[in-house]
């Protein structure tokens, strides 16, 4: 689950001053032909690093995603919730292997991802600093995050990096489960007894604000990004995708009965755009930067994982160590 | 066949792997490298899951439905062994827990495969293939982790000593046990401990661990008959929160 919001520095002309001309005009030309980069090919420096962060940013949002809604694996009511719950949240671990993967063949490795994390280097996706207060929060995020997820990862996945583009298939279709597993969940929610009803409003109530940041600033704050839209790292808009989201999704919501919690939303039948209050992009900048919630919390989660877990890879590390190949 | 008899195995079958398989879903965002972390939510899955393919045949045998049973008993209704039930504590302990219940697990689902009674055959038949990768998980990480650093050996021999008394405890005889094996449903608690001994002991052989002797080892019974340590109350209670805002909403 990852929104992409905020991920991309500003690139400057002076970027690309140290780059030999002619593999850069080759290499913008393959692009251009929609050939994808492989690990070995030439690449700008400019495009390496943007690609590491991106990409390192999508992994730890799959593990630090796996928190809130992980914390209700235990408490998920019923055999089928419990089951589709465990399977859910270890995708999303699943993903994050996938993904830190891909961003070593770029040259980082793993360790110095999840030390860049710990560290508070790194960033992921913001939305992963609310809590999820009660089993109907885990229900909206499993149903609208993941929603917003698949919006940005559809685009990611036309992008021109092979590795991350074939990973981002494969997530997609992975998603495309959580999404429907959310949305049913949220239906029995809605269509329950009134404390599930309240449950769910009250969710809702507490998620929107957040989700409606999931995709980033809007485009009018947003850093200079031509660059990178040209070599198809960054495929669309922040606000081309939160639109997106809110064709697709809002009138689903109101299917339910359920109340989105913002007057001024409405789509505009002439410009085709929904209209919206402007989220609140200093609590997001704020946030982001540290001070939310949840961020001292989940940090300090990762971090006690990594030391409890530091044995038992200095011992995989062991010279001594035999390698036991498994019989199957 | 003495119904009660079976009733008394189902739920001895069920309630093990529904605890443990809550305990190892526990390790879900927090395992010491992702594939653990991976690794330890299937196995979660499928312990859950064959609890759930064990409550249906009690459930056909006139009990309540698998979520009532599941979701609203007591501590004192389980009959979980008490080794399930104890916290994960580190990653060691974790290991070496799945590592001497598994290998007995996998021998008395290879017996009931072949029992008398078809209901329970059925399901042994289907479900032990699965196992027999919690297996293979478990014997290769202790042989692996088991011979390599001393951190490692030292960690691995502490749990495997706290552990031992309560994997004992797993071969509890039943109060239906000589009934059990006269009808032919299963060869019963006494031999499986005897084939699991040998199973474990080829693989601890194979590392710097140590056997603990077992002849000087008090096992901890009663897990089931309904006794428990603390530990279990807590965790039902907490497996229950949700489902018991209300019992008879559809979640």
């Amino acid at each position: 689950m990852y929104g992409g919001g905020n991920v991309f520095e500003a690139t400057k002309f002076d970027d690309l001053q140290t780059e030999d001309p002619a593999k850069l005009a080759e290499f913008e030309a393959r692009i251009a032909r929609g050939e994808k980069i492989e690990p070995n090919d030439w690449m700008p420096q400019l495009y390496r690093k943007q690609l590491i962060r991106m990409i390192e940013q999508h992994a730890h949002s799959e593990i630090i995603g796996a928190l809130p809604e992980g914390t209700w694996i235990t408490r998920a009511p019923g055999f089928r919730r419990k089951m589709a719950q465990m399977a859910k949240v270890q995708d999303e671990v699943g993903h994050a292997q996938l993904l830190y993967s891909a961003a070593e063949t770029l040259g980082k490795t793993r360790e110095q991802m999840l030390t860049d994390l710990i560290n508070g280097k790194s960033k992921y996706s913001n939305v992963f600093n609310y809590p999820a207060f009660t089993w109907a929060d885990s229900n909206i995020i499993s149903w609208l995050i993941d929603a917003g997820a698949i919006v940005n990862q559809m685009a990611n996945a036309k992008g021109s990096y092979g590795p991350y583009s074939r990973a981002l298939e494969r997530i997609c279709a992975e998603e495309a489960f959580h999404l429907k597993y959310g949305h049913d969940a949220v239906v029995h929610m809605a269509t329950g007894t009134p404390k599930q009803r309240e449950m769910i409003q009250a969710a809702l109530n507490r998620w929107w604000p957040p989700i409606m940041t999931f995709f980033g600033p809007s485009d009018k704050m947003s850093t200079h990004t031509e660059t990178l839209m040209r070599w198809k790292v960054k495929m669309a808009s922040n606000d081309e995708c939160r639109q997106q989201f809110l064709d697709m999704y809002v009138p689903k919501i109101w299917e339910l009965g359920l109340t989105v919690p913002d007057p001024n939303l409405k789509k505009n039948m002439e410009t085709g755009q929904w209209e919206y209050t402007e989220p609140d992009w200093d609590e997001f900048k704020r946030v982001i930067n540290g001070d939310g919630p949840c961020n001292a919390e989940r940090l300090a989660v990762r971090r006690t994982a990594e030391e409890r877990g530091a044995w038992v890879r200095r011992a995989l590390l062991n010279p001594k160590a035999k390698y036991v190949k498994p019989l199957a | 066949m003495n119904e009660l008899a079976i009733k008394d195995l189902l739920y001895k079958l069920a309630d093990d792997q529904l605890i443990l398989g809550h305990r190892n879903s526990e390790w879900t965002g927090f395992g010491p490298i992702l594939e653990e972390d991976i690794a330890f939510s299937s196995m979660a899955q499928d312990k859950i899951g064959h609890s759930l393919a064990f409550y249906t045949l009690l459930q056909e045998l006139g009990e309540a439905d698998p979520d009532t049973v599941a979701f609203t008993r007591n501590a004192n209704q389980f009959h979980n062994s008490q080794l399930v039930e104890l916290p994960n504590g580190e990653y060691d302990f974790s290991l070496i827990r799945h590592f001497l219940y598994d290998n007995a697990e996998i021998i008395r689902f290879e017996m009931l495969s072949q029992s008398s009674y078809e209901p329970i055959a059925k399901v042994a038949t289907k479900l032990k293939g699965e196992v027999k990768y919690h297996v293979l998980h478990a014997n290769t990480w202790i042989k692996n982790l088991g011979s390599s650093t001393e951190e490692a050996i030292l960690r691995l021999q502490s749990s495997l000593n706290e552990a031992i008394p309560y994997a004992l405890g797993m071969f509890e005889p039943s109060k239906y046990e000589q009934e059990l094996i006269d009808a032919g449903v299963y060869a019963g608690e006494e031999a499986v401990k005897a084939e699991w001994l040998k199973r474990i002991e080829a693989v601890i052989e194979k590392t710097d661990l140590k056997l603990p002797d077992l002849a000087t080892i008090e096992p901890k019974m009663g897990g089931r008959y309904g006794e428990h340590t603390e530990h279990l109350q807590p965790l039902l209670d907490e497996m229950a929160e949700v489902f018991k805002i209300d019992p008879t909403a559809e979640w």
